[in-house]
């Protein structure tokens, strides 16, 4: 196999890792509203702490896959990233803000107490997860649908073009698979009726994911498909489905997993999709960018080659590791009445 | 302003922010984890406190150095497309090893330091946070290779067929010679900051009126900060000497002007400490010299010949000029010789005066006294700043001095700037980036007063890692 579609096949790897992971704390933290409410301003107050803290630990570790998976781009695909980012200019800008104000509400909602305070970063930690699950979708069905690019490789649309009806499709269904993903993970990691209301919300979530997700497969496919992406489509509704009946079955980790697999499985057909291109152009086939023309030097891949194949593992081995710490299920009775933190 | 100089004052704003961030994080989780092992090691109470009191203003500053890194990473691509492209074969890898080398290393085992307490064993507890500082170095590494290559290209060829610039030698990139001495300068300027934060912060405590039984714990921990400031300060001393040297040799428009040199000296050429009136070269103008000094730090002799900006000027014209790649040709190969000029000037002063005041901590705090003329506040407030501060004057000069290069030599900046991004697009950017970051300063400033007056907690005993056997016991250090 060619070095450049080795890198092809690492970067989807880091883009599923990124989706995968991400996007149960994406869930988590959209969800805060809905899970994070109980019968008082206590209950709801001890709810959304408990949900918090599933996310607690190991949320900053899932946002560098996205960083790794820019890194890698730019190493390995010079051009990929430079088209891909300078198109995407202004939805980028909403990503960066989103993640920053998440990232910090987060951080600091526990360091000042205060309800307005809390108030204020929940409405940063919600705001924050949705806009990128939404801007990730919408991105990337975008990139598989092709753009206006020339044959200096650069984008040249406008805003509009990135809004096409099937990319907003596309980013719903990001969105409704992360609160999914994020209400199995919550049944998952919680005791008590947070976890039973996380398994309703998830049933019904599910349903809509799987509905959107359906008909955006079938578009696509249809426009974009080959065999293989047709296998890996009906492999992740199948995943999917097998998820929610798990859930109705309250088998919360099966059901996590479904979702972790469906989710795997639907980048896997964005990027078969796309294969050999890496952003086909709209304006002349002739001018898409491909893992060939995108790429960099054979010597540049191959040293890259060298770093992810030994380091990889590493960080994967110790990033399972803080899940296997982290294991335990937590309630609302597992939190100290103020927070040390 | 077109997109050009709107991109650029972009970098420069989103750059100088994200690297306020950046020397706190590497120096205070060195602190901490210094801490951390002591309190393992000797089980003094007071050990365990400040460590946690630390890691708290740890925390704080670094959740905003991560977010703020993220916008400097999608920023190549979204601003500067045209140098990803030239560069990426080489300049891209830098980056994706600190992602993957240092960057999981750091969230990971941070995630595991803040929620680990009554979780792991102690000795693996205590580990995890010099896993994160040494994730912290292992990022500066890998983004100084990446900066070095712009200031002295090394390890590349131009592939005319491509128009890009091709890696030949990853060694000879990641063993730049600027690189090697870039990286302790920094790393040794990050020490500072948090040898002068720890400073200010315990001596403030130590001067509280009712500061009581932790007057000894508050103590230590500010002369422990004053050694780590004035340690630091020969490092970033002895390397900047060096680094001086290395940049005449490499970059000599870069010397020329942070002395704002036009003519060449054949020799003893002199150092102003300060210039009133015009730094045109044209007009008379008054200044503080130091005799023969300027040579001495370009040359390392005091006789040594400094090239001026006039020559060089010249130089590069015939050089770079009438080669016809439009990719190196512009109309004047000077930098902006005033903000070069001060840049370096106070990159030095405001630096050095923190390991002044760090010379005067250790001398007033001596024995069991405590300083107590008012005046000691401001000088508090201010001390974490001017090694910060310095930092920022040193990044503002040497990205100032290489201009109007983008890789030194070889690819102007003007050459860099995404083509299919409007100058609209750019303004949105950098009005959102500066309201945002505006927001963000003062809240985490406050923030980080807060917890900064609050001062280390009453010592509790961590609770024992077999602890989370007990269903119903509660989560320590949780959100």
């Amino acid at each position: 196999m060619e070095l450049s579609t080795v890198w092809f096949v690492i970067i989807a790897v880091l883009w599923t890792g990124y989706f995968v992971l991400e996007g149960f704390d994406f869930g988590v933290g959209m969800l805060l509203p809905v899970l994070g409410r109980g019968g008082d301003a206590e209950l709801t107050e001890k709810r959304r702490r408990v949900m918090i803290n599933t996310i607690g630990p190991v949320w900053d570790g899932n946002e560098v896959w996205v960083i790794t998976a820019a890194g890698a781009m730019f190493a390995a695909f010079p051009h990929w990233y430079a088209t891909m980012f300078s198109a995407f200019y202004l939805p980028l800008l909403l990503i960066l803000v989103a993640l920053i104000v998440r990232a910090l509400g987060i951080d600091y909602r526990p360091k000042r107490d205060e309800a307005q305070w809390r108030r204020n970063c929940d409405l940063a930690i919600t705001f924050g997860s949705t806009v990128p699950a939404f801007v990730w979708g919408l991105a990337f069905t975008s990139v598989v649908r092709g753009l206006p690019i020339n044959a200096d490789k650069d984008f040249t649309g406008s805003l509009l073009d990135l809004f096409h009806p099937v990319a907003i499709l596309g980013g719903l269904v990001t969105v409704a698979l992360f609160l999914t993903h994020g209400a199995l993970f919550t049944a998952l990691k919680t005791m008590g009726p947070i976890s039973d209301d996380a398994r309703r919300v998830a049933a019904r979530t599910g349903v809509v994911a799987a509905v959107l997700a359906l008909v955006l497969l079938v578009l696509l496919g249809t426009s974009n498909g080959n065999a293989a992406s047709w296998v890996t489509s009906v492999l992740a509704a199948a995943a999917l489905v097998g998820s929610l009946v798990a859930n109705s079955r309250d088998r919360n980790g099966w059901a996590f997993l479904g979702t972790f697999v469906a989710i795997a499985l639907a980048v896997v057909t964005y990027f078969l999709m796309l294969f050999p291109n890496v952003m086909p152009s709209s304006t002349n086939p002739a001018w898409s960018l491909t893992t060939e023309n995108a790429s960099s030097t054979h010597y540049t891949l191959t040293i890259m080659t060298w770093v992810a194949v030994v380091f990889t593992p590493v960080v994967l081995l110790y990033q399972s590791w803080t899940y296997w710490i982290f294991r335990k299920r937590i309630g609302t009775q597992h939190l100290p009445a103020t927070s040390s933190h | 302003m077109d997109n050009l100089d709107l991109a650029r004052w972009q970098f420069a704003i989103t750059t100088v922010y994200h690297f306020l961030f950046v020397p706190v994080t590497i120096g205070l989780s060195a602190v901490v984890a210094w801490y951390h092992s002591a309190w393992v090691r000797r089980r003094r109470p007071d050990d365990l406190r400040l460590a946690k009191f630390f890691g708290k203003l740890f925390t704080i500053n670094f959740a905003l150095g991560l977010v703020t890194g993220l916008v400097q990473e999608f920023q190549f691509g979204m601003n500067w497309s045209s140098y990803s492209r030239f560069v990426g074969d080489i300049f891209g890898a830098p980056l994706a090893l600190e992602a993957l080398l240092a960057f999981f290393l750091e969230s990971t085992f941070l995630g595991l330091w803040i929620f680990g307490w009554g979780r792991l064993p102690e000795r693996l507890h205590a580990a995890c946070m010099w896993i994160v500082h040494v994730g912290t170095l292992l990022s500066a590494y890998f983004i100084l290779a990446a900066n070095s290559f712009m200031q002295n290209p090394v390890g590349w060829r131009f592939n005319p067929d491509t128009g890009r610039a091709e890696l030949t030698d990853f060694m000879a990139v990641l063993t730049n010679k600027v690189q090697l001495v870039t990286f302790p300068h920094i790393v040794t300027a990050a020490y500072m900051v948090g040898g002068a934060t720890v400073m200010a912060v315990a001596l403030w405590h130590l001067r509280r009126r009712d500061v009581g039984a932790d007057a000894p714990m508050y103590r230590r921990s500010t002369r422990l900060g004053a050694i780590v400031t004035l340690v630091a300060a020969m490092g970033v001393g002895l390397t900047g000497d060096i680094q001086g040297k290395i940049m005449t040799d490499v970059q000599p428009m870069k010397m020329a002007a942070a002395e704002a040199l036009y003519e060449t000296s054949d020799g003893h050429a002199p150092f102003s400490l300060l210039t009133i009136g015009s730094l045109n070269g044209q007009e008379e103008k008054f200044a503080i010299t130091v005799p023969s000094l300027l040579s001495f730090l370009a040359t390392g002799h005091f006789d040594g010949t400094v090239q001026g900006i006039n020559d060089l000027k010249k130089e590069y014209a015939q050089k770079y000029g009438e080669a016809g790649n439009p990719m190196t040709r512009d109309a004047t190969y000077t930098p902006n010789i005033p903000l070069a000029y001060w840049s370096f000037r106070l990159m030095i002063g405001v630096g050095m005066s923190a390991a002044l005041i760090a010379l005067v901590v250790l001398w007033v705090t001596r024995g069991d006294r405590i300083p107590r003329a008012r005046w000691w506040h401001w000088v508090l407030m201010a001390t974490p700043l001017l090694p910060l501060f310095g930092n920022s004057f040193g990044w503002i000069f040497t990205e100032i001095g290489r201009q109007p290069w983008l890789v030194f030599g070889v690819y102007t900046t003007q050459s860099g700037v995404s083509p299919s991004v409007s100058a609209g697009d750019v303004v949105t950017s950098m009005v959102v980036y500066t309201l945002l970051y505006g927001a963000l300063a003062v809240i985490e400033v406050k923030l980080f007063l807060k917890y900064v007056r609050a001062g280390a907690q009453p010592f509790e005993e961590p609770p024992k890692p077999d602890h989370h056997d007990d269903e119903d016991a509660e989560l320590a250090f949780a959100y």
